[in-house]
Parts: C-alpha cells; sequence; structure tokens
C-alpha cells in the first residue's frame, strides 16, 4: 500500500482518492453550514460522517472509523432528524 | 463584522496550516506516539499478556478500562439528561415553543415493513457478532451497542413508536442501562474484593476456570457487554424521547 519516497517519508498511492474525499468532505461542511433547510443540514452532516469514516478507513484506523460509521452516519443523523420534524424546518438566521 | 470574522478564520487556518507542518508522517515509526516505551510495550506484549490479537480492543477494555468505564458512565448521564429535559409523564398539556408539531399519521406501507422483517434480524446478529468478536476484528460494546440501538430505532422508523414500545418498554431499557453500568464496575469491585487493583482483570483466574492471561481475555468480553448494554438502552431512549417530544406515543 505504501511506497518510500525519495526523501524516505512514506507516500500513499491513494493520495488522489484521499484528495478527492477531502475535497468533498470541505464541500458538505460548506453546504452544511450555508444551508437554510434543517433537515437538509441534517443529511449533509450524515454525508460529512460518512466520508470522514472513509477518511479514517483510509487511514487504517478502522476501530475509529467503524464508530463513526456506525454513531456519526447512522444514529446520530437520526437523532437529528427527528429533533428537527419535530421542532422547526427553517433555520432563523 | 464580516470581515474582521473571515480575517480571524484566515489567520487560524494559516497557522493550522503552518503547525501541520511540523506533524510527524504517517505511520513514522521514529515518530514520538510509535517510539515511546509505552506504544512498545502495547505492541509488543498486548498478545503475551492478554491473547488479544486486536490490539485497540485490549488498550479500550483493559489497560485503560478505568477510562472506557466512565466513557459508557458519560452515555448514561447523557441519557439521564434528555430524560430529566424532554420526558412528560401524564397527558398534561403542553405546547413547546414555536407551537405544536403535527405530523401526518403513518400509513402501513407493506414494501417498508416486509423490508424491516427482514433486516432487522440480520442487523441484531450482526450487532452481536460485533460486540463478542471485538477481540480479533474491529468492533467492540460502542459500535454493537450503537447497531443494536439502531435496530429497535429502525422499527419504531418504519411501525411506530408504540410497537417498538410494546418490544422494548422504556422501563427495561433503562433497567438495561444501569445493569451494562453495573456490570462493568462489578467486575471492577469484583478484582477488589479477590485482592488486587479495580479492574486489575488478571486475578479472575481464581474464579474463572482459566489461567490469568484468559481471565483477561474473557473479561473484556465481559466489559464489552456491559458496556453494549447501556449504549443500546441509552441509543433507543433517546431516539424515543427525541422523536415523541417526550411523550412516549407516537414517533415520527
Amino acid at each position: 500500500m505504501e511506497a518510500q519516497g525519495q526523501e524516505g517519508e512514506i507516500v500513499s498511492q491513494f493520495w488522489i482518492f484521499d484528495l478527492i474525499l477531502l475535497v468533498f468532505l470541505v464541500t458538505t461542511a460548506v453546504i452544511a453550514l450555508r444551508v437554510r433547510d434543517l433537515l437538509s443540514a441534517a443529511m449533509i452532516f450524515g454525508v460529512y460522517s460518512f466520508l470522514i469514516c472513509l477518511l479514517w478507513t483510509g487511514m487504517g484506523a478502522v476501530d475509529v472509523a467503524f464508530t463513526e460509521a456506525a454513531v456519526g452516519a447512522g444514529v446520530s443523523a437520526v437523532f437529528l432528524i427527528s429533533t428537527v420534524l419535530r421542532t422547526s424546518r427553517k433555520s432563523s438566521d | 463584522m464580516k470581515a474582521l470574522g473571515l480575517i480571524a478564520v484566515l489567520g487560524t487556518g494559516l497557522l493550522l496550516l503552518a503547525a501541520s507542518r511540523d506533524f510527524p508522517n504517517w505511520g513514522d515509526p521514529s515518530s514520538p506516539a510509535s517510539s515511546y516505551r509505552l506504544s512498545r510495550h502495547f505492541i509488543t506484549q498486548t498478545i503475551n499478556e492478554t491473547a488479544v490479537p486486536n490490539m485497540v480492543t485490549a488498550v479500550l477494555a483493559d489497560y485503560r478500562g478505568y477510562d472506557t468505564l466512565f466513557e459508557a458512565v458519560v452515555i448514561f448521564t447523557a441519557g439521564i439528561a434528555v430524560i430529566g429535559i424532554l420526558r412528560r409523564y401524564g397527558n398534561r398539556d403542553f405546547i413547546p415553543a414555536g407551537g405544536e408539531v403535527h405530523l401526518t399519521p403513518k400509513q402501513p406501507d407493506l414494501i417498508v415493513e416486509s423490508t424491516v422483517r427482514l433486516l432487522i434480524p440480520v442487523i441484531q446478529i450482526f450487532a452481536l457478532y460485533v460486540i463478542a468478536h471485538g477481540h480479533h476484528s474491529p468492533g467492540g460494546g460502542f459500535q454493537g451497542g450503537v447497531i443494536f440501538g439502531a435496530s429497535f430505532i429502525l422499527l419504531a422508523l418504519a411501525r411506530d413508536l408504540r410497537t417498538a414500545q410494546n418490544w422494548v418498554a422504556e422501563k427495561r431499557m433503562l433497567i438495561l442501562a444501569c445493569c451494562g453500568i453495573l456490570i462493568y464496575a462489578g467486575i471492577g469491585v469484583l478484582c477488589q474484593l479477590l485482592g488486587e487493583n479495580f479492574l486489575d482483570y488478571q486475578i479472575l483466574h481464581r474464579i474463572l476456570p482459566t489461567d490469568p492471561v484468559m481471565a483477561r481475555y474473557h473479561s473484556i468480553l465481559g466489559v464489552e457487554i456491559g458496556v453494549a448494554f447501556t449504549v443500546t438502552a441509552i441509543m433507543f431512549s433517546i431516539y424515543s424521547n427525541l422523536s415523541s417530544n417526550g411523550q412516549m406515543k407516537e414517533g415520527i
């Protein structure tokens, strides 16, 4: 999976994949902050969790990634959505 | 004001980027985290001392078991706090700020119900596998507990909250949450009663029919089950309080 770089540093050969994931991560973070509909913000937050879970898997931290997939992308998205449905859907600011 | 905020954000971002140059490379064997003697001990001695192949689980539930006990207590406290804030007993009329939200009543849906009927047993078996197989593969009490709780949440989403409440009553869930913490702390106290430190599982070989190494191995499973009980119960409890506005009658 890794190759020794020229200066002795470990270079991941999947850096393009990592780069795409990071770009998507920043995009979803900005969208989740900017969007006015709180239900969409909650869903995009779930997508954000899933992307960061993929990044952690790529770094070999599988236990952390598993927790993020179960808690971040799974349950906390449901918590946020159920809260949004029980309160008001539009953001006031 | 907005310009000031932008300048502050850009400044902090540049500082963070500059600081990230000092980080050790990814997986660098000479980085402080890898060269510290404690990490060397964990990497080389975990399998000899606990017979657990997955180092993360051994560190989580054995070497720093005290920490994990209070992580479970934090989750328990969060669940109790949600109940304390949201739960409303009785039929008192209460209109939340912003007006009562009326949701359209749920129509039974053949496709959703059949899918959920097929999925829930698979999810629950997988959750039990994650809990029990945490020694060898990623997973453990927290993840398995969340997945098990998610299976009840899925039932409540697909049918309604009342169906899920018939399966697992609110009071029974809270007793389960308390049991989880008691199992974890009880194993720790048992070690103390046998004359060792709190959560030093090695001494449990006197009451388990195994040697000290396997006693640690099996005690890790014991505390993982305790964590899983608490997490399962609290996840479902938080969901049912949030989705029913604390009345535990009609969910979303």
